[in-house]
């Protein structure tokens, strides 16, 4: 048995192709099955595509690594669910390109932090979190509410996401560059015809700054929503097409 | 002009194939990058392009002053040694880079109101977090691979490196890789893949070099004087092209425009957590291991002068390793909304993982059989052999974590944080200095490092780093971990998050303290090699130091 083995030290190329065999099985037979097993996603209730302004402000949680200290995957444990609500579906993350589920808690889970708190609270938070939190370690971002948001390329955002079966309509195609305001601007021109393209999400002024569209506007409309999309009083944990 | 300049040059000098293809390279890349920086939609893409531009002009003018010199005389007869001298600086560069940036979020996270600064939002924790992985990781770590893989697949093939120029281009473009992927975590570029952050055109930059970097290697075996492939050459073609693998499959994306630094990952939700935890575990198992690997079976017999202790061992422990290893992603995702058949599977995977992790320790240690005494006497080889020895506890460890019990407990928390870190600090970091440390007196050909003494310094303070740290973290992850779970009598939870963030101060503190410990003791290091690459000594020649003709087999 011991012989045969030189067949791989003496031809590169045998032992090439033995390598690539070899690391190909375990990838293979663990990932390719999520894409074809249906039970993998669960069918829910409300979960939506990001409107252009939440997924701006998911950008922003992308570039400042915010997923370095912060999870958003609330685990089925005891303490986990009364802490931060109901454990977290795949289905939630179904328009995630990439996922958000992190692997370190700095600082709390997230997953289900929409709502929970006021715009006011995150704005301060975000400006000087030891103003709201005084243990706090997480790092001041008062340059957010400084910077006015790039809507321009939402477009391409929202173009890029629908090659990838994200199911944004035409119109919200279209109009993405100016949604992306609309939803900041509770009282301009734009709002009402927004409103019936997304209908139900929230329109406000996030930051605090009615005459401006910052990056701060599109962070805190994006945590806002977060893990609170789901209607879990239709969900049956225990239904057969829910069992995973 | 400069073409023109050029084609004169390229006739004067003798045209050679391997300057002309990267010359090509370089030309198509100085078009691509003018182009993306001329049409950027932000602002972080237009700075990535010049940095690009800059770099491929540097690189087309080193090779148009290097045909101005004349026709190259002939140097089959001799090893490649500029290119591995040249990574040993880079490894022990870069090394200092990432450790200092480890050192500075690690006092972030001790005190917040010293070390965050209002106005300078690119010093943030999440934007020097992935500066420091990448830079440990791929910078120190990449450079060691590269560097060492160069220098022993040409001794073990008896046989100078393929491809003249190519491996020029492999180091420079993996170092523009490096530049290109740091600075743009500092503008907050970043596709928060952990360990995978760089954007899509830094990520197709790396795989021509990547694809480059195989064909040397490749290439080099191919010229081998030797009948058989030895055992590190076998880790470190597993190591690149499983990498290759890794690399391609997880960064597949839509880029928003062909002008700017946004893209979408080809995947979502629950497909792409398990192919990015598919790539991340086994960055781990193929970039810090299976090269690391290679590394212990050419740099330990050498330094001990003994054979390796088992050859069949070393064929079990190879194939069992890259097999078993593929699978053990799942085990981060535990609890998770990844479906538990799969997550079932990895834990189930990464306990058997154990076996061979142990059984290539062993083979490790064991070489050392009839010279246990040169431990005493050699902190070289010392550093390497303690190197298995936190493999072994770091590769016991791992399965236990992947243990859905233990894991409920532990993930999140700042334990996963301390085992990384006796696997970075105590398996990769010692095993790539002691490689180093035997390296720079071989290609410098001297005797023997500058000080053994200033070996011994690194040695001790880099181990009480390492105490430090790990034991640090054992205790804040399991506190976390306990605290998160606590109910009181009456049922309700007994901590709220921030207490438990409260409670980390002080092993925040001892972990930058563990983590400077080893900063210094790399900074001792440079300043070791510096001296011995420098010293004034005659040229020490050794029997290895040629190829081929008359030198008795490795």
């Amino acid at each position: 048995m011991w012989k045969f083995h030189k067949w791989f030290e003496r031809h590169s190329l045998i032992l090439l192709i033995g390598i690539l065999v070899v690391v190909s099985i375990g990838g293979l037979v663990q990932i390719t099955p999520l894409f074809f097993i249906e039970s993998t996603i669960e069918r829910v209730q409300g979960v939506r595509p990001y409107t252009p302004l939440e997924l701006a402000g998911r950008q922003i949680y992308i570039r400042e690594g915010c997923y370095t200290c912060h999870s958003q995957m609330v685990r089925p444990l005891r303490d986990e669910v009364e802490r931060y609500g109901h454990y977290s579906l795949a289905a939630e993350s179904m328009y995630d390109h990439p996922f958000q589920w992190g692997s370190k808690r700095t600082g709390p889970d997230l997953a289900r932090v929409g709502g929970r708190y006021s715009d006011e609270w995150h704005r301060a938070h975000m400006v000087d979190p030891r103003s709201v939190v005084p243990e706090s370690v997480m790092p001041p971002y008062a340059f957010l509410e400084r910077r006015d948001l790039d809507t321009s390329n939402m477009q391409a955002h929202l173009q890029a996401n629908r090659v990838l079966r994200v199911p944004y309509t035409d119109e919200q195609l279209a109009n993405a560059n100016s949604d992306a305001r609309a939803q900041a601007e509770p009282f301009g021109a734009d709002a009402f015809d927004f409103e019936q393209r997304y209908p139900g999400v929230a329109i406000r002024d996030f930051d605090g700054q009615p005459n401006r569209v910052t990056e701060m506007d599109a962070l805190i409309a994006y945590l806002q929503m977060l893990g609170a999309g789901v209607d879990f009083s239709t969900y049956q944990a225990e239904a057969p097409e829910n069992l995973r | 002009m400069g073409v023109i300049a050029g084609c004169k040059l390229m006739v004067k000098g003798g045209f050679r194939e391997d300057a002309a293809g990267i010359l090509l390279i370089l030309v198509i890349g100085i078009g691509l990058a003018l182009f993306g920086a001329a049409r950027a939609i932000d602002a972080p893409f237009a700075v990535q392009m010049w940095t690009m531009l800059t770099g491929f002009l540097l690189g087309a003018a080193a090779i148009l002053y290097d045909f101005g010199k004349g026709p190259k005389a002939d140097a089959s007869s001799r090893y490649e040694n500029g290119v591995v001298k040249a990574g040993v600086i880079a490894s022990m560069f870069w090394g200092i880079a990432g450790l200092l940036v480890g050192v500075i979020i690690a006092l972030q996270l001790s005190f917040p109101n010293i070390f965050y600064f209002t106005d300078h939002g690119w010093l943030n924790f999440g934007r020097l977090r992935p500066l420091h992985t990448s830079a440990v990781i791929f910078a120190f770590g990449g450079n060691v691979l590269i560097a060492t893989s160069f220098y022993v697949v040409q001794r073990t093939c008896r046989a100078r490196l393929a491809g003249g120029l190519w491996p020029w281009f492999v180091f420079w473009g993996y170092q523009l890789f490096i530049v290109l992927a740091a600075t743009g975590y500092l503008m907050g570029v970043t596709q928060s893949r952990e360990y995978a952050e760089p954007p899509w055109y830094t990520d197709l930059w790396l795989t021509l070099v990547w694809v480059v970097y195989l064909l040397v290697f490749l290439g080099t075996i191919w010229k081998r004087q030797e009948k058989h492939i030895y055992v590190a050459n076998w880790f470190y073609l597993a190591f690149i092209v499983t990498i290759a693998m890794l690399h391609i499959v997880n960064n597949l994306a839509v880029p928003v425009s062909f002008a700017g630094s946004f893209s979408y990952s080809a995947f979502a939700g629950v497909q792409d957590a398990l192919t990015q935890w598919w790539y991340g575990h086994n960055a781990v198992g193929f970039f810090l291991t299976a090269g690391f690997l290679a590394i212990m079976y050419y740099f330990i017999p050498k330094q001990a002068d003994r054979p390796v202790y088992s050859y069949r061992l070393s064929i079990i422990h190879f194939w069992a390793l890259i097999f078993l290893y593929i699978w053990a992603g799942p085990h981060h995702l535990h609890y998770t909304a990844l479906p538990q058949w799969a997550q079932t599977l990895g834990a189930t995977f990464s306990i058997m993982l154990w076996m061979p992790s142990w059984g290539g320790m062993i083979n490790g240690l064991m070489t050392l059989s009839g010279a246990w005494d040169k431990l005493r006497t050699d902190p070289v080889l010392r550093m390497l052999v303690v190197s298995v020895a936190f493999y072994g506890m770091s590769t016991f460890e791992g399965p236990v974590m992947s243990i859905r019990a233990v894991n409920s407990l532990s993930h999140y928390t700042d334990w996963t944080i301390g085992h990384v870190h006796s696997g970075a600090l105590g398996w990769v970091g010692f095993v790539s200095f002691g490689a180093l440390y035997c390296l720079a007196p071989w290609l410098w050909k001297k005797k023997q490092v500058h000080s053994l003494a200033l070996v011994d310094w690194h040695f001790w303070l880099a181990t009480i780093g390492i105490v430090l740290y790990i034991t640090s973290m054992w205790v804040a992850g399991i506190m976390q971990g306990l605290m998160w779970r606590a109910y009181n009598d009456l049922g309700f939870l007994e901590y709220s998050f921030v207490e438990s963030v409260e409670a980390m101060h002080p092993y925040y503190i001892i972990r930058a303290v563990g983590g400077a410990l080893y900063l210094i003791g790399a900074l001792i290091m440079a300043y070791n090699l510096w001296r011995t690459a420098t010293s004034k000594e005659p040229a020490h020649v050794r029997a290895a130091d040629t190829p081929a003709a008359a030198v008795a087999a490795e």
